[in-house]
């Protein structure tokens, strides 16, 4: 970690962050995440708090009104597209593209300034190396296990350089001792790579695991 | 009875014979001639003379060529569209509105789409009205060769125009199949654009389940004849127009060459569709390559804003027209530069009325019927497939779509001749069944997929309280699809309405149609009787979908579970 010689700015804010549906108030949410912090975010289903990543990431339905002023590291990410927020999302599912190779899936999230296809090869191989999948780059994303997929879309997103890390209950569809894993394997490079983290999940155990704060909506 | 509905055993062969037999027997039924065998006219040898004196025609290279262009600049124009557009706006409110905009577009017979095209851009039509004569300093109509233009632009937007809503429905259908909200969210925060992150991600998925639909707006567009004898050129014609003025030449020994010119239109149609696929791989090249490059596109306004701008001109353009064709039918006196008639009139409609009646019964009661044969027949099939879980595959869908890809023309001709020769011309049963060609694949496809999205738990409760298959289909499954089949059938009558070519050939001039009628007045140009005619076809498959969407809502009134 590496967070404590980081001025004020660093990291993920968040300030009076408001988000309703017509008169219904799903989520208020004032917070800090410092870089390789996680905030974890806990509610039922339909409270509201995937709808709290949608408007991070910037693909907020319009049906919702939403409020409050989002930044990392200083640089606020309201006005900007989705394309240029550079918020990294791990989904339920791997979602891994099914037309593309395993090698291509993480090449596609390699940023422009690499530059030349051998260049982002070498990036895409180190990658699946640094999942334990060197060998793996010319295979069916179809073919591989449940837990081999969730750790090409971890590193996917990571390639990508992401600003910040945007979870989607993303091991709820694991079963339980793949959960584990996953959730570790991830914690880790995200805390590795420095990045603010936002889990939202309805299971204690991600919230045990992450270790940061807690914010719960949709409570009575 | 409990070994399935017995009557469904048959429907699968039955319907395979009804969308293939016609298919081989007509091509046999072009080549034979074509070959020079075709004893009731002296031909009883076989001989290449007539593909030799095809070849000598004048400008035939030209009116092949440009069949393949049209047909190639329609479905990229059309097809880019719609790909620009969904990438675009997918899942915003605008896209909502657009589907609303443009499905009832699906239902308007390509004939009057192409009226109505006329309608607005001729040197004296709506258009040049509006800007006349106080920008162009008009008074007169110019003399411009818009309409009917040498390198066929009118004709390729009225066939734009037309397959834009059929290619956008066609998406929206695959689209459920992807998962396209989390791919798309996943692509933007990857960096990518809209366009891009649909380009790279979403498309090729996407493209590889409507593939069929688009491989058959080539081949229509290559081989169709309506629009063409509307907007298409005049010296020389689209191949297909050729083949229907040598087809209807009095001189008998026009056949052979007519035969020839159906199996080179087969050739043209295949050579299109060829050059299509060559297209995609350079598109699937293209698009590696950026994929490589790892470009984001993120600027990409100017394309979203094209997209949108082509989808609303189309609805616009197809709306417009129809609000043209009906003005015009009612229209009085209406000089050039005037914007609207000096006065309305019902004369048009009252002395069209009479002479109607005939081609009108014959329109309701072909489409009618066809529609009929089509539904039973899918319904058995697909209860077939339920019963036995097979028949979805993909060599399944390539023949449903067969005679949908194969030339209309290459194969009807054969069929006429046949149809001679059998003494079944102009029968009525007999353009029952060439309209069914037609018909039934699009109401297969319309009802094959809410089908199969059924839940069959009813079905399994249904068989636990005892109720025979029959009884299940009869009271649980029909009823509670009873949109989904009204939908189709909707689909299934306006596709008969629609139908230009097999009407003219099978019914030998002695049945017409409303379209046929429409169509034939084209050369002469009286816009009052074209509007009438027109408008009259666009009313009937708008009136069908009208009840296929009003009905059930009246007949489930006090079920909420069955409401939309």
């Amino acid at each position: 970690m590496t967070v404590d010689s980081m001025t004020d700015n660093q990291g993920l804010r968040l300030d009076r962050v408001h988000i309703c549906l017509g008169d219904r108030v799903l989520v208020t949410l004032d917070a800090k995440v410092r870089r390789g912090e996680t905030l974890t975010v806990m509610g039922p289903s339909g409270s509201g708090k995937s709808t709290l990543l949608a408007y991070l990431g910037g693909f907020l339905d319009p049906a919702f009104t939403a409020s409050g002023r989002i930044s990392v590291d200083g640089v606020e990410l309201n006005r900007l597209e989705a394309e240029k927020r550079h918020a990294g999302i791990l989904f339920q599912d791997p979602l891994l593209f099914p037309h593309l190779s395993v090698g291509d899936n993480i090449a596609i999230a390699i940023p422009e300034d690499v530059k030349g296809r051998k260049q982002r090869r070498l990036v895409a191989e180190a990658a699946l190396a640094d999942a334990g999948l060197a060998e793996f780059g010319d295979r069916d994303p179809d073919t591989l296990s449940g837990g081999q997929k969730a750790r090409v879309a971890l590193q996917r997103v990571l390639v990508s350089r992401p600003r910040l890390l945007l979870l989607d209950e993303p091991f709820s569809k694991l079963d339980a001792n793949l959960r584990d894993q996953t959730r570790q394997l991830v914690f880790d490079r995200a805390r590795r790579a420095g990045l603010p983290v936002v889990l939202v999940t309805h299971d204690e155990e991600d919230a045990r695991a992450a270790g940061g704060q807690v914010h719960k909506v949709g409570q009575p | 009875m409990t070994g399935g509905v017995r009557l469904a055993r048959l429907a699968p062969p039955l319907t395979l014979a009804i969308l293939l037999g016609p298919l081989a027997f007509g091509l046999t039924g072009t080549a034979l001639p074509a070959l020079g065998y075709l004893p009731e006219l002296g031909g009883e040898s076989f001989t290449t003379a007539h593909f030799t004196a095809l070849g000598e025609v004048p400008g035939i290279t030209r009116s092949a060529v440009l069949s393949i262009l049209i047909g190639l600049m329609t479905t990229l124009v059309a097809l880019g569209a719609v790909a620009a557009f969904v990438a675009s706006d997918l899942g915003s409110s605008g896209f909502v509105r657009m589907r609303r905009m443009i499905s009832p577009l699906l239902s308007v017979p390509h004939a009057a789409a192409a009226f109505g095209l006329a309608f607005l851009i001729a040197p004296s039509g709506m258009l040049m009205r509006l800007v006349s004569p106080w920008l162009t300093g008009l008074d007169r109509p110019p003399d411009l060769l818009i309409v009917n233009d040498p390198w066929a632009l009118s004709m390729m937007a009225g066939l734009i125009v037309k397959e834009i809503p059929f290619l956008f429905l066609v998406t929206l259908a695959a689209l459920p199949q992807t998962r396209h909200v989390e791919t798309m969210r996943l692509g933007r925060s990857l960096g990518y654009g809209r366009i891009a992150s649909f380009t790279i991600l979403l498309w090729p998925p996407l493209y590889r389940q409507i593939r069929l639909a688009v491989f058959a707006v080539v081949a229509y567009a290559t081989s169709v004849v309506d629009v063409a004898l509307i907007l298409g050129p005049h010296l020389p014609a689209t191949l297909p127009v050729r083949l229907i003025d040598w087809m209807n030449d009095p001189d008998l020994e026009t056949r052979f060459l007519a035969s020839a010119g159906a199996v080179l239109q087969l050739g043209v149609t295949l050579t299109a569709l060829i050059a299509w696929i060559g297209l995609e791989r350079i598109g699937a090249y293209m698009v590696g390559r950026a994929r490589n490059c790892g470009h984001r596109m993120q600027r990409d306004r100017v394309v979203r804003a094209a997209a949108r701008l082509v989808m609303i001109a189309s609805a616009a353009i197809v709306f417009g027209g129809i609000a043209l064709l009906a003005l015009w039918s009612v229209s009085g006196l209406w000089q050039f530069p005037d914007a609207l008639p000096a006065n309305f009139s019902l004369r048009s409609w009252m002395q069209a009325l009479p002479r109607m009646s005939g081609p009108l019964f014959t329109t309701l009661a072909v489409a009618g019927l066809s529609t009929l044969i089509a539904l039973v027949l899918t319904i058995l099939c697909l209860e077939r497939e339920y019963e036995t879980g097979r028949g979805r595959g993909g060599g399944a869908l390539l023949l449903i779509y067969l005679p949908l890809i194969v030339p209309q023309i290459s194969f009807m001709f054969g069929l006429q001749v046949l149809s001679i020769w059998l003494g079944v011309d102009a029968s009525f049963s007999a353009l029952v069944l060439a309209h069914l060609v037609f018909v039934l694949p699009y109401v297969f496809l319309s009802l094959s997929d809410p089908w199969r999205a059924h839940d069959r738990r009813h079905d399994l409760i249904a068989a636990g309280l005892g109720m025979s298959r029959a009884r299940t289909l009869m009271r649980i499954r029909l009823p509670m699809l009873t949109r989904a089949i009204l939908t189709a059938a909707a689909v299934g009558f306006s596709v008969s309405v629609g139908q230009y070519l097999p009407t003219v050939l099978i019914g030998a001039g002695r049945l017409t149609t409303v379209t046929t009628e429409a169509v034939a007045l084209a050369a002469g140009g009286n816009r009052r009787v074209i509007g009438v005619y027109a408008f009259m076809q666009t009313l009937l498959p708008f009136l069908a979908f009208s009840i296929a969407t009003g009905l059930p809502g009246l007949l489930f009134r006090k079920r909420r579970g069955l409401q939309v």
